[in-house]
């Protein structure tokens, strides 16, 4: 049997996300509650080493090592350094969070990163037994991470359901995936393309396979049909895993998206495009119509990241390059409002206290002017109202769909994204003409603020000059 | 039909039934009892694929220690059968239903017209002397390595998962420290009194404290 030892260099952050996570888990057993902050210290090093070693690599030419199970391009090096970022941010705004409810512990963190190391293999997968194996890594840390509140009943609950719709659709997936290795005859992406190439769109098996495949994906994305777990989990978990969830994850669906249905399997593009467009429609509909009866703002950001994925689901399914790239530009657009919006929570929460109500966001400008206006740059540009980063991201995936000549769904999504400005103008409506229900001044620590003060700005910044991070998208694509 | 067609039939059969025994037994630790029966077909199953490896696996891992663990779980669980069948007759309809369509489908894709001997040539057995366990971990090591690697970080992470939830000091718990177990001396666990024979009263006093 003919063996080359794998190129290791081209997995380098990865073995150095995993190097990290085993001694920091070591090294937490060693450390007293008073000095716990050294993981969280350690574990935020972690992500800028990983962020440096990836940017090492940016603009170099795609490369596949370990035998055809791992691909390193120009779109995973992009994906993961914003996962890095994203992650960066979940652990800056958790820690003062998680210090108030005796939850900081170090398993958080460790998870964590385990959590992202599942999702680089997952970006970087090259073969479905990667992809699978990166998904069931994050998916388990996951689990583990909403049910870390162990006296919430609410927690438990939502991880009981997480668990067992998951283990469901990780089924799914892997009957999907046996079907399409049954046919091809391969486990790598590359030549499972050149399997579909040969046995022809119309394959029945090949098909089949696509349904339970595409049905899995659906239910990790939290598209409709298969969302019922997304609210019961947002709102159980503790915010500082909801934010987690909400956010990088989101990156690495829309990465294992892409590697299944256009680097496998975009021979079968005439078969999931048809799929993808009842996905998104529902998820539009259903996303935006079900937040509006939302109290809970924790359970309403989960029903708007539905419809978000409906929208995201537009782009992957025009089929063209710049069809992905406004699919990408929309992940990471939709990360970074996720990342503030939950953000925005925590920042109101103190001890014993939850502010997950939308009653709790009532009158927020007299009590804090300042903030209350990053919260109004998040919701606008979450509605897509213009100059914010999301309208760009709206517009680019509906001009996607408008060049792949389904005009008519465009404009269906533009309908349900007015139906959703509804909600998210009702929170400005109650931040700046309702009166506070408490008037308790936010307590929160230096760093959360000045983060989300960053991460709001961006928002507006980069939605003025939307070209520099929509440019990184396209040459994501243009290899 | 040769013999080795007739043990294929005898073992699918089992296989088929003993998993239909494992949703519709009533007694929990009868329906794990026949899921050990259903790895044991299935075994059956991979050592007539020469695949004899993965069926001593099964056998040894499933049979050996998850379903052990599983049957203890079971019998330690006051499990309210109950409220598990509540509903089951209602929705039963609907049950069938899926079933039947997905069952249907399932035989009409996989079945002899797409994966039949015409389309996928009788692999070619190997000799006598060829070891299933020595390929396998060739590979393993090899051309696997880096999936092998990503199963061993789940199986890592599902340790930590399970401590960290299972793991916690409740106040009122009874547990053990070793260490103050060792360090115990006798006059920490035994007092002498001296013994008084003639019956003065108070002698007494010190046993009550």
């Amino acid at each position: 049997m003919e063996f080359e030892i794998p190129k290791m260099s081209a997995a380098l952050p990865e073995m150095f996300v995993l190097g990290m996570a085993c001694l920091i888990l070591v090294i937490d057993l060693f450390l007293t509650d008073k000095n716990r902050i050294i993981t969280y210290l350690l574990a935020q090093a972690t992500l800028v080493g990983a962020a440096i070693a990836s940017l090492g690599y940016q603009f170099g030419s795609p490369e596949i090592a370990f035998n055809g199970s791992f691909i390193r391009d120009a779109m995973g090096d992009t994906l993961k350094v914003f996962i890095y970022l994203s992650v960066f941010v979940v652990f800056l705004y958790s820690r003062s969070y998680l210090q108030a409810r005796n939850l900081f512990r170090g398993e958080f963190f460790v998870l964590g990163l385990f959590g992202v190391l599942g999702m680089m293999i997952m970006v970087s997968a090259h073969s479905l037994l990667t992809l699978y194996l990166g998904l069931e890594l994050l998916s388990l840390s996951m689990y583990a991470l909403v049910a870390m509140n162990r006296d919430s009943s609410y927690s438990s609950e939502a991880a009981m359901k997480y668990f067992v719709l998951g283990a469901l659709a990780s089924g799914m997936l892997l009957y999907g995936m046996s079907m399409l290795y049954g046919v091809t005859g391969s486990l790598e992406l590359s030549q499972i393309s050149a399997g579909v190439a040969t046995a022809g769109a119309g394959n029945m098996v090949l098909v089949f396979g696509l349904v339970f495949t595409v049905v899995g994906l659906a239910f990790k994305l939290g598209a409709v049909p298969f969302h019922m777990w997304v609210p019961d989990v947002y709102h159980g978990s503790p915010t500082a895993v909801t934010v987690y969830i909400g956010s990088a994850p989101k990156i690495a669906a829309f990465a294992m998206v892409m590697r299944l249905l256009v680097d496998g399997l975009e021979g079968l593009q005439e078969h999931w495009q048809g799929m993808l467009v009842i996905l998104a429609i529902l998820s539009l509909a259903l996303g935006n119509i079900t937040a509006i009866a939302q109290t809970n703002i924790k359970r309403m950001l989960a029903y708007s990241t539905i419809a978000h994925v409906g929208y995201l689901l537009l782009g992957v399914l025009s089929g063209s390059d710049s069809g992905y790239a406004s699919a990408m530009f929309y992940t990471i657009v939709y990360a970074l409002m996720s990342l503030g919006g939950f953000g925005m929570i925590m920042l109101l929460s103190r001890t014993g206290f939850e502010a997950d109500r939308l009653d709790d966001f009532k009158g927020l400008n007299e009590r804090s002017p300042w903030f209350a206006f990053m919260m109004l740059i998040l919701m606008f540009s979450m509605a897509g109202v213009p100059v914010f980063l999301g309208f760009w991201a709206k517009l680019s995936v509906l001009s996607a769909v408008v060049e792949a000549e389904m005009v008519w769904l465009a404009a269906v999504a533009v309908v349900f994204s007015i139906i959703g400005a509804f909600y998210y103008l009702r929170v400005v409506k109650l931040m700046y003409f309702d009166k506070p229900e408490d008037n308790t001044p936010i307590d929160s620590e230096f760093d959360v603020r000045v983060m989300l003060s960053a991460n709001s700005l961006a928002i507006l910044v980069l939605g003025l000059f939307p070209g520099a991070l929509m440019s990184l998208c396209v040459n994501a694509f243009a290899l | 039909m040769n013999f080795e067609q007739l043990l294929f039939y005898l073992f699918a059969a089992a296989l088929l039934g003993s998993a239909l025994m494992v949703i519709t037994l009533r007694n929990p630790v009868h329906a794990a009892l026949s899921l050990v029966l259903t790895f044991f077909s299935g075994a059956a199953l991979w050592l007539l694929l020469e695949a004899e490896f993965l069926a001593i696996t099964l056998v040894l891992v499933y049979v050996g220690a998850v379903m052990v663990l599983f049957l203890f779980v079971v019998m330690m669980l006051d499990i309210n059968l109950a409220q598990l069948r509540e509903g089951f007759v209602k929705l039963l309809p609907v049950g069938v239903v899926v079933a039947l369509l997905v069952i249907g489908m399932m035989v009409y894709v996989v079945g002899p017209g797409n994966f039949g001997l015409e389309k996928f040539a009788e692999p070619v057995g190997h000799s006598a002397d060829y070891s299933n366990t020595k390929e396998l971990g060739r590979v393993l090591y090899t051309v696997y390595v880096y999936p092998f690697e990503i199963a061993a970080v789940i199986l890592l992470v599902a340790i930590i998962a399970a401590i960290s939830l299972a793991l916690r000091k409740r106040p009122q718990g009874k547990r053990q420290d070793p260490d103050l177990q060792i360090a115990v001396r006798k006059k920490d666990r035994l007092r002498i009194v001296a013994n008084n024979p003639k019956g003065q009263p108070g002698s007494n006093a010190g046993d009550k404290k």
